[in-house]
């Protein structure tokens, strides 16, 4: 009995875990160590790149919080009830995307918002997070490798929103909605044939899109990634200035509030999808790598997370979160650096913006709940 | 599904996900290496080129226009100043449509066709965020409509230059000139690093004679700016040289009086300061308002002036040329001595015309009936006996008044630091074959004599000859401006060494010209409290035929004779020397002494003996 009363102590948590007299939050403290840091100095190059302006970085800063609340909420949720809800967050969002498209109002020639009165709302943020979730939920069930009638199931799921936002327009996002789905699909197993079938399939579709889907400004995008000096002045201009940005930099940069590209207004959109390249010229690759490695750091933890994770829907999920948030770093540094398209993808947690921060710190919510998950004894 | 969860083996996905983890990790660790690789060819590789990109993204070289030398007459009244003037600018990006602003601004301020199309020109060629120039001569009253609406024109730039302007306007226009936009022609043969930021090039006058010192040296800076063209600071600055400033020895006292001496008529008066050389008044009537030309004269004026049958662009006292006619007299008197061909007691017959052997052409005095019985030398001075000098004329041969008349500037330019003066013509049996073709008769020795025929002089050259028979032949060339560090005196004062009794005669005669009972000025110039010495003259607008009498009433205005009077005063001891033109003013005595009178009388007011010294010393 001594015994017992002595594990009683040890292993309380483990034993009566759902019976604990105080409520003691579910933190994974390292996610949580590592996305302060990230926010902390997204936060410090924001200050620069909107041009030494507080307000943007208290209303960052104000969203942040709202993130993070959010993420420590969803955290709390167990495993169990992420998978049995994920179709009822999967089916709203794509009931907000059919209403964006009766009701939506837009911007710059594209329609992507709902008009709440309170505040605008972009539903296909809400997708970023549900099409993972769902997919996870749906082929977590499934015997893996899954059957081929599951995996068009899967992409069905996937692909139903993300051509969606695709015509609403919005690239990026529908890019981050079909990377996410993707990624649950080969975590799982898909066989390498309907991969490289895909992958053909895929390249079959360039043309396709080429004439009949992508609009001229997307096409501009592309072409000019080929050649920015053919528009200098025009779609080729930003890439120009970012990556001249980027250069000046050099090693260590010109030091923080002293980039000329970016305090003197050569380089657009500064505060937002190009952040990085303020971050480059003001910190010098020392800076470009400090960055990396801290999102590679998460990267690697959401991988370990995912290794750690009890069942496959929690793998399947967490996994899938980690590699889009890595699509996400990728993309954006890749674009402003000048080797992909510039689509709008921003700079996870660094870029200016509400709607993204919030929308991958839910993510980092469901990993955080995969991560904190009751471990099983016996394993 | 509840098949698939009964065979579910928790080990065999456990290695499915650990296998394809890895591999996703892989991937990632790949492409990280490729943003790395990029990031560091961007930073380190290419560093320096970005680097320079860069800095050339944000500093521009930027020209700061010198301010131009200012110009006062000899007592520091500004004839021409630097004021700010108003550029109205557009930039497109900032606008929210172009059109828009153009018609707003259209509506307030009223643009011309003209201007509209250089914009749009101007426009295709731009730098993003460049400031395309409008307008660039805002008046005060635009610019401040301008800058009330300036909330309703978003895009619109108003920018402050210096603008040239002329206080006095028409006085000095002929002599200060006037600045205008630089013309491709001149662009090319202007240095245009010399030019950087400067627009306009002195175009006549002073202003162009003495662009090189007035123009200054071009300063720079370099200047930081944001990618919409604004500037941010200045990093680095070679202050702008400013002109020289120049100061004349014009009096603008006497200058006005010559023109309201002149007063509407059409005409050219010179006065110089024979002590130095210096011009005291140069003035051209009519004249036209020089600050028109600064910032580019609208069509309808430019018309107006070049079309206008009193010419008022046309610089008559250094451009002008007519027949000297008398006041070349004493000259020719001086030249007859200084030859032998007559002396002092030497006098002639005058009946009224003059015959040469074997000839029956008559050539006539202006005096119907003549001068009657001995005419000598200072009869023929006084009375401005033609018939005198044609026999003189005649005796002495073209070739002799040519080299006499040569000495005194006739026949070539002064060279009076002014652009574009006429050489008049002193003619010879050479000119005439070359310019003519035409080989030399006796007849045309005969009108020559007299300051007719082919002879053509301007005004001021005829204040030059006035001021070396004063000077009893010092020869210089006239100067506009003071010598000073900005302009080297290049007066070397040659003489035309003559007999002093031979100066003595002819002055003596043009003292008699004035104060002699007879002299042809004595009626128009009375009560003198001081002596001059002067010649009368009239030039022929038409020639009139042989036996027909010139008749005043008959002609038109614009074929009366034109009047002439050169002077030198006090006689004693001559300080100015004048000439004055009255075109289709009939007689000399009667229209153009009477300005020259004022202008001397002025000077010797204002400048008594001892205040001169005082300047010269100054000088």
């Amino acid at each position: 009995m001594a015994e017992f009363d002595r594990q009683l102590k040890e292993h309380g948590g483990a034993i009566y875990g759902r019976q604990r007299r105080w409520f003691v939050p579910r933190i994974d403290y390292m996610l949580l160590f590592l996305l302060l840091l990230l926010m902390a100095t997204g936060l410090f190059v924001l200050y620069s790149a909107s041009g030494r302006q507080l307000g943007y970085v208290y209303r960052q800063a104000f969203y942040m919080g709202v993130g993070v609340v959010a993420m420590l909420a969803v955290a709390q949720i167990p495993t169990r009830m992420l998978d049995r809800w994920a179709f009822v967050l999967y089916f709203s969002g794509l009931a907000l995307l059919v209403a964006v498209i009766f009701f939506g109002v837009g911007a710059k020639g594209a329609q992507r918002w709902l008009d709440l009165g309170v505040f605008r709302f972009q539903p296909s943020e809400i997708l970023k997070v549900a099409v993972p979730l769902m997919l996870s939920s749906y082929l977590g069930k499934r015997l893996l490798p899954p059957r081929f009638k599951y995996v068009v199931g899967a992409l069905l799921m996937m692909a139903l929103p993300a051509v969606m936002v695709g015509l609403q327009p919005d690239l990026g996002t529908a890019l981050l909605i079909f990377a996410a789905g993707t990624f649950v699909l080969f975590l799982s197993g898909l066989s390498a044939r309907y991969l490289l079938g895909a992958l053909a399939a895929g390249l079959a579709a360039v043309p396709v899109f080429w004439f009949y889907l992508l609009r001229d400004y997307q096409k501009s995008r592309i072409l000019t990634l080929l050649n920015p000096e053919s528009d200098k002045l025009g779609a080729g201009w930003n890439i120009i200035q970012s990556t001249t940005a980027i250069g000046a930099g050099g090693l260590t940069g010109k030091g923080w509030l002293s980039g000329t590209q970016s305090q003197l207004d050569f380089l657009p959109e500064s505060h937002t999808d190009f952040v990085i390249a303020v971050l480059s010229e003001e910190f010098g690759l020392a800076g470009v790598l400090f960055l990396l490695l801290l999102y590679l750091a998460i990267v690697g933890w959401g991988i370990y997370i995912s290794l750690r994770a009890q069942s496959m829907f929690g793998r399947l999920l967490a996994g899938s979160i980690t590699l889009t948030f890595f699509v996400y770093v990728f993309v954006n540094m890749g674009m402003v650096s000048g080797i992909l398209p510039v689509v709008g993808v921003p700079l996870p947690m660094v870029s200016y913006g509400g709607t993204a921060m919030v929308t991958l710190l839910l993510g980092f919510g469901m990993l955080m709940a995969v991560s904190t998950e009751e471990r099983r004894i016996a394993q | 599904m509840n098949e698939d969860r009964a065979l579910k083996n928790p080990l065999l996905e456990w290695r499915l996900y650990v296998g394809r983890i890895s591999f996703a990790a892989a991937v990632v660790l790949i492409l990280a290496g490729v943003i790395v690789w990029r990031y560091f060819n961007l930073q380190v590789t290419r560093h320096e080129d970005f680097a320079t990109q860069a800095d050339n993204n944000r500093i521009q070289l930027r020209a700061v226009a010198p301010a131009r030398g200012l110009i006062s007459d000899r007592n520091g009244v500004l004839l021409a100043d630097n004021r700010p003037g108003f550029t109205l600018s557009v930039v497109i990006e900032r606008t929210g449509g172009v059109e828009q602003l153009l018609a707003r601004i259209d509506a307030l301020i009223g643009l011309q066709e003209a201007e509209i199309e250089r914009f749009h020109k101007l426009a295709a060629h731009r730098r993003p965020h460049e400031a395309i120039p409008l307008r660039n001569s805002l008046s005060e009253q635009e610019q401040s409509v301008l800058a009330v609406n300036e909330h309703l024109l978003p895009g619109m730039e108003i920018s402050a230059r210096l603008v040239r302007h002329y206080p006095l306007s028409a006085a000095m226009a002929h002599v200060v000139g006037y600045t205008g936009r630089i013309s491709e022609h001149e662009l090319k043969k202007i240095e245009p690093g010399r030019y950087h930021g400067v627009h306009t090039i002195g175009k006549t006058g002073l202003e162009k004679h003495y662009e090189e010192a007035l123009l200054g040296e071009v300063g720079y800076e370099y200047i930081e700016t944001n990618a919409h063209g604004r500037v941010m600071r200045v990093l680095e600055r070679t202050d702008p040289v400013p002109g020289k400033n120049l100061r004349l020895f014009l009096d603008i006292r006497l200058q006005e009086i010559a023109m309201a001496a002149l007063g509407e008529e059409k005409g050219a008066v010179v006065a110089l300061e024979t002590e130095t050389g210096g011009v005291l008044a140069l003035a051209s009537a009519p004249s036209f308002d020089p600050n028109l030309f600064v910032t580019g004269i609208s069509h309808e004026e430019y018309n107006a002036l070049i079309h206008s049958p009193d010419r008022p662009l046309f610089d008559r006292a250094l451009r002008g040329q007519y027949p000297p006619g008398s006041t070349v007299k004493p000259v020719f008197g001086l030249a007859a001595l200084d030859s032998g061909v007559i002396n002092t007691d030497y006098w002639i017959y005058d009946p009224g015309f003059y015959q040469l052997k074997n000839d029956k052409r008559k050539y006539r005095d202006w005096k119907r009936g003549g001068h009657g019985s001995r005419i000598d030398l200072y009869q023929a001075i006084v009375q401005s006996c033609d018939t005198f000098f044609y026999d003189v004329g005649y005796k002495l041969g073209i070739d002799k008044l040519n080299h006499y008349g040569g000495l005194f500037g006739l026949g070539h330019t002064t060279g009076i630091d002014l652009p574009g003066e006429a050489s008049g013509v002193m003619p010879s049996a050479e000119w005439k074959q070359g310019a003519m073709g035409v080989i030399w008769y006796p007849g045309d020795t005969v009108n020559a004599s007299i300051g007719q025929g082919f002879v053509l002089a301007t005004p001021l050259q005829l204040a030059l000859l006035s001021a070396r028979l004063a000077t009893r032949g010092e020869v210089w060339s006239p100067r506009v401006v003071m010598p000073s560090d900005a302009v080297v005196a290049d007066i070397h004062r040659q003489q035309i060494s003559l007999s002093g009794a031979h100066w003595q005669t002819v002055d003596r005669a043009m003292r008699g010209v004035v104060h002699d009972q007879r002299g042809t000025a004595s009626r128009a110039v009375t009560k003198l409290d001081y002596t001059m010495a002067g010649k009368t003259g009239t030039a022929q607008v038409v020639g009139i035929k042989q036996d027909e009498r010139y008749d005043a009433s008959k002609l038109g205005k614009l074929q009366l004779d034109h009047a002439l009077f050169i002077a030198y005063a006090p006689a004693e001891r001559p300080r100015i020397a004048v000439a004055v033109l009255v075109e289709n003013g009939e007689h000399g005595s009667s229209t153009a002494a009477p300005v020259a009178r004022k202008v001397i009388d002025a000077y010797l007011n204002l400048y008594p003996e001892r205040k001169i010294e005082d300047i010269a010393a100054r000088g």
